[in-house]
């Protein structure tokens, strides 16, 4: 073995930390819009308008958007969340933002990483830089999927496995978790069990749609052939540590990668016991007890504690002078 | 102008090809006519997708352009390549001589041959540096010397470039393309390489490190940021090598060393090559509201315990003035005949110069002392009435910051044109390292080409290209 590499700037791991940020939401909102667009075509015009407005408040733009434009015509919401202007948080923004990240830390990344974020930048300015109509919506989503997917693929298949690597999945996951509990949040509605709605076709579509929105509608499937039921969902979602945007796979992964920096370093700080605690907790809640706690406010306690862990391993790793 | 006058460097006069060409023209010929034009869009995409573009100020906000790269390597032969290193050395060594005497004793001006106004007005002059002594005794540890050809033995420097050269990515990333391009070509032509260019640069800088310094030194880069016209290269630099790159904010003077902030607290850092001008080093010895540098570096450079590459102050040897005395430099420090003879130079401080100067302007290239990359610049031959009387001008109310130069008759070497080969004028940035161990110069630089016909113009700012330029094996 070399001798121990001396540990990297500041500045580049909050960089890292940020260019998959980034990537991971704007991978996130563009499920997020595939989803809803499904919804909306299989809807009335009216629920088809509510579908739309539920996509701008998981992604808190709902006020921004409002601000600029008057009712939730899907092909303008879209193109709001994807390119426009009036949106500091488009898709577009973000990508930029991962880009300018990656070429201010050009040397902590591979030229293989590097050529996939720039690519991915070029091919979304390009596929963006007219308004979305509803026939070309499709094409430019799958981009932004296939894009963050071309990085993630790079960074796993070329970077060392050193900080850098390791800041990288910390954001990634970080984000994850967050989206995770947030798309979830928005539709807990849906969810919670109501007499009144139980086994009718809406109730499904509104499910199968949840799980789409997280890309897990197959894995679901697979594991819990010809069963529906909101219990099973949510726990899918938040404790099966086998998928990949479950809640608890997201913080075992987060403390693998926590641990990995530890033993580089040679040290432990505030942000493991952090971690571990988040961690502990999340792995002792059965489903039932969320549902009895209420989905919402679980969910909630969540994102707030998963904040707090973020500005947690800022502070650690001196991300911020 | 571009007449038969030029010296071409791939063909005779008579059409014959030169004998660096020679096996190159041969590969050339079995290529089939469409060729040219799909490989120059392919060497177009593999730049937009690496990143190697070139970002000018002044243009659209951060738009980022590319250089032009032409498909035509610039060849010169073992020998030439010899003969023109030993000249480069020897001036080499001569301008770190000459910046060192500047800054102690002054001997060249006591003895006459330098005069002292020529220091006096010199703006890259830095008082701070006086009676300095830089760790391992080195100024000037990268150059890039600007060479012109007007003949198959006449070599000329028009340019030492002894501040922080750039373009050394241009060379080796040129290189790679063409290797990636026309694998079967390398196969064919016995090519010195250049890829090895970081490393000698890694070692050399490390050798210059302080006393203070391990066994390894710690190496960074020091950018102005993203932004910068030059970010790409400061970047792969700092990959190839290696080393850190940092920014001013990453880094803190912390118990009288200079270090940078990482994911555990401060690191010392040992030689910082900074691709940032002087005045922006040091807020506290320089310009205050620089915020590219770092507070208290030139402390911690005075006390030895960090080395600056290139040193503070070494622009005192590369403006336009005290080039013209660098001939009469080389004889002072070394005791020989230079070896690379400089462009004939008139300085219009003097006013018999002037004089000549005013009366030709049509024919001659005048350069503001202190000026670079092509800007502020006349072109006699091919500049307008109203640009010469407009010159005029200038040249009468401040006749000191201006050098007459010659036009030349600038080799050329061909490029890749919608009509087949075509002659466009060349120079030549060759890049020099210094240590204590010696100097080094990788065989190879940077060729830009004034892809324009007839243009003297090579500057990428004024929209010229570059070649991978190769030196033959023996």
């Amino acid at each position: 073995m070399n001798d121990k590499p001396p540990p990297v700037l500041a500045r580049v791991a909050h960089g890292i930390f940020w260019i998959y940020r980034y990537l991971e939401r704007a991978e996130n909102t563009a499920r997020l819009l595939e989803a809803g667009n499904r919804m909306a075509l299989t809807r009335g015009i009216t629920a088809a308008d509510e579908e739309w407005r539920s996509v701008l408040t998981t992604l808190g733009q709902l006020k921004a958007y409002d601000e600029a434009h008057r009712g939730y015509d899907g092909p303008q919401v879209c193109d709001f969340v994807l390119r426009s202007r009036d949106n500091s948080e488009s898709v577009l923004t973000m990508i930029e933002r991962a880009r300018n990240n990656a070429r201010a830390c050009r040397s902590a990344i591979t030229a293989e990483v590097w050529e996939a974020i720039n690519e991915g930048w070029m091919t979304l300015r390009d596929l963006l830089a007219k308004p979305v109509r509803a026939s070309s919506l499709g094409t430019a989503l799958a981009a932004v999927r296939r894009q963050s997917s071309l990085v993630r693929g790079s960074t796993y298949g070329s970077m060392l496995r050193n900080e850098i690597y390791c800041f990288s999945r910390i954001g990634t996951l970080l984000e994850r978790a967050d989206n995770s509990a947030r798309i979830l949040d928005v539709k807990y509605y849906v969810l919670l069990p109501s007499p009144a709605h139980v086994g009718m076709p809406l109730d499904t579509a509104q499910w199968d749609h949840v799980l789409r929105s997280l890309s897990g509608d197959r894995a679901y499937r697979w594991l819990n052939a010809g069963r529906m039921d909101a219990r099973s969902i949510a726990e899918f979602l938040i404790l099966d540590d086998r998928f990949p945007r479950s809640l608890s796979f997201c913080y075992a992964a987060m403390r693998s990668n926590l641990a990995r920096l530890a033993r580089i370093h040679g040290e432990e700080g505030a942000a493991h016991a952090c971690l571990r605690d988040a961690d502990l907790k999340l792995a002792r809640w059965t489903i039932d007890e969320v549902f009895d706690r209420g989905l919402h406010e679980f969910l909630i306690d969540f994102i707030v504690s998963n904040q707090r862990l973020a500005h947690t391993i800022a502070e650690e790793y001196r991300f911020l002078d | 102008m571009s007449g038969p006058a030029n010296f071409d460097e791939m063909h005779e006069p008579d059409g014959t090809v030169r004998a660096p060409y020679r096996e190159y023209a041969r590969w050339l010929d079995e290529q089939d006519p469409g060729w040219a034009r799909r490989k120059g869009f392919e060497a177009e995409s593999v730049f937009r997708r690496t990143g190697i573009t070139f970002n000018l100020y002044g243009g659209e906000e951060a738009e980022e352009r590319l250089i032009p790269f032409d498909m035509v390597p610039r060849i010169l032969s073992s020998s030439e390549w010899r003969r023109l290193s030993r000249g480069i050395e020897q001036r080499v060594r001569a301008i770190n001589a000459f910046i060192h005497d500047l800054y102690h004793r002054q001997e060249i001006v006591r003895a006459g041959r330098l005069p002292e106004e020529l220091l006096r007005h010199n703006a890259a002059w830095l008082p701070q540096m006086v009676g300095l002594k830089p760790p391992g005794g080195v100024y000037t540890h990268i150059l890039g010397i600007d060479l012109v050809r007007t003949g198959p033995d006449e070599f000329l420097v028009l340019e030492d470039n002894a501040r922080t050269p750039s373009g050394v990515s241009y060379m080796m990333e040129n290189r790679e393309t063409m290797m990636g391009m026309f694998p079967e070509l390398f196969t064919r032509v016995n090519v010195q390489p250049v890829s090895n260019y970081p490393r000698r640069l890694a070692k050399s800088l490390a050798a210059c490190a302080p006393e203070c310094a391990g066994d390894k030194p710690a190496v960074a880069v020091l950018t102005p940021g993203h932004y910068n016209s030059a970010y790409f290269e400061h970047a792969f630099l700092a990959d190839q090598m290696g080393a850190e790159l940092v920014e001013g904010g990453d880094l803190r003077v912390v118990d009288g060393r200079v270090q940078m902030r990482t994911t555990r607290g401060f690191r010392p850092v040992d030689v910082l090559y900074r691709r940032i001008d002087d005045a922006f080093l040091d807020p506290m010895s320089f310009q205050p509201d620089s915020v590219l540098g770092v507070p208290g570096l030139m402390d911690a450079y005075r006390a030895g315990r960090i080395t600056i590459a290139n040193a503070p102050g070494t622009g005192v040897a590369d403006d336009k003035a005290i080039y013209s005395f660098i001939p009469e430099i080389v004889e002072f420090y070394t005791g020989e005949r230079p070896l690379l003879p400089n462009v004939e130079t008139w300085r219009c401080a003097d006013p018999e110069s002037l004089k000549y100067v005013l009366d030709n302007l049509e024919e001659l290239v005048v350069k503001e002392v202190h000026g670079s990359g092509g800007y502020g610049m006349l072109i006699g031959p091919t500049a307008s009435k109203r640009d010469i009387r407009q010159f005029r001008a200038k040249l009468e109310a401040h006749p000191e910051n201006y050098i007459a130069q010659p036009t030349l008759a600038l080799s050329t070497c061909p490029v890749f044109t919608n009509k087949g080969l075509a002659p466009r004028h060349v120079d030549l940035r060759p890049f020099v390292l210094v240590s204590p161990q010696g100097v080094e110069i990788v065989p190879g630089g940077l060729t830009r080409v004034a892809m324009k016909k007839g243009s003297l113009v090579v500057n990428s700012s004024q929209g010229g290209g570059t070649k991978d330029t190769w030196v033959l094996s023996e």
